[in-house]
């Protein structure tokens, strides 16, 4: 699987893009979001709070329940503020 | 058509190339969105558009397609620049060209709502106090729900 983080995710992440393989109970974005949390303190803060996280598989949006693929790319960004 | 580009681009050239030849179209409205000095209190230097190369292109796509579904248009444009840009450039462009113009105004507000709620880019500011990334508004987002259809 394929994440991509923009904006202030990215810069509290700390990278802009990786490939991960989650553990096999991470079966859709809510669980992805709760792994990722977990995985070090600049994933913890930028996740704390993710009202303010959007979330676009395959460049669609998508809810928290969405389910996973292995092939998915995976985009975790604040909402948008373009125009 | 979608643009997404660095470069500036010639509002009056773009709008020309627009209706060139299309001469059943009847009017053309367009919206630029500039960079202000000025923002939430904030002195800015410059600001840097961030976006996501390729789900941009998607949504712009499908906010033009939506728009092109729902008014009977001619023609519609969206051009949306990323990278450094300082007070007073411009940012983007979006015009609708119609035989008449209510479709073309309602047209043309609707693509700025739509792509200001649904477009994948974030605006990190420069102030003096350093770097800031602008927050949504919720103006932005009563804006494009006067667009949603019940």
């Amino acid at each position: 699987m394929k994440l991509l983080y923009f904006a202030w995710l990215r810069a509290k992440i700390g990278i802009s893009e990786e490939r991960v393989e989650p553990p096999a109970g991470v079966t859709n974005v809510a669980a992805l979001l709760d792994w990722l949390k977990t995985r070090g303190p600049g994933f913890a803060e930028a996740l704390k709070d993710t009202r303010v996280v959007r979330v676009a598989v395959n460049q669609r949006y998508v809810g928290w329940d969405h389910a996973l693929a292995p092939g998915d790319e995976v985009a975790l960004f604040p909402p948008v503020t373009g125009g | 058509m979608i643009r997404v580009q660095r470069e500036d681009f010639d509002v009056g050239a773009e709008l020309e190339a627009l209706t060139s030849g299309k001469t059943g179209i009847g009017g053309v409205t367009s919206f630029v969105g500039l960079v202000r000095d000025i923002a939430g209190g904030h002195r800015i230097g410059a600001m840097t558009l961030e976006h996501y190369p390729g789900m941009t292109e998607r949504q712009l796509g499908e906010i033009e397609a939506e728009a092109m579904k729902r008014w009977p248009l001619d023609a519609v444009l969206i051009i949306h620049r990323f990278g450094r840009l300082e007070p007073g450039e411009r940012i983007v462009l979006v015009a609708a060209a119609s035989a008449h113009r209510q479709a073309a105004f309602d047209a043309c507000q609707f693509l700025i709502d739509w792509l200001k709620t649904k477009a994948p880019f974030w605006k990190l500011e420069e102030t003096p106090q350093g770097q800031r990334w602008v927050e949504a508004q919720t103006s932005d987002d009563e804006a494009a729900a006067r667009w949603v259809k019940e």
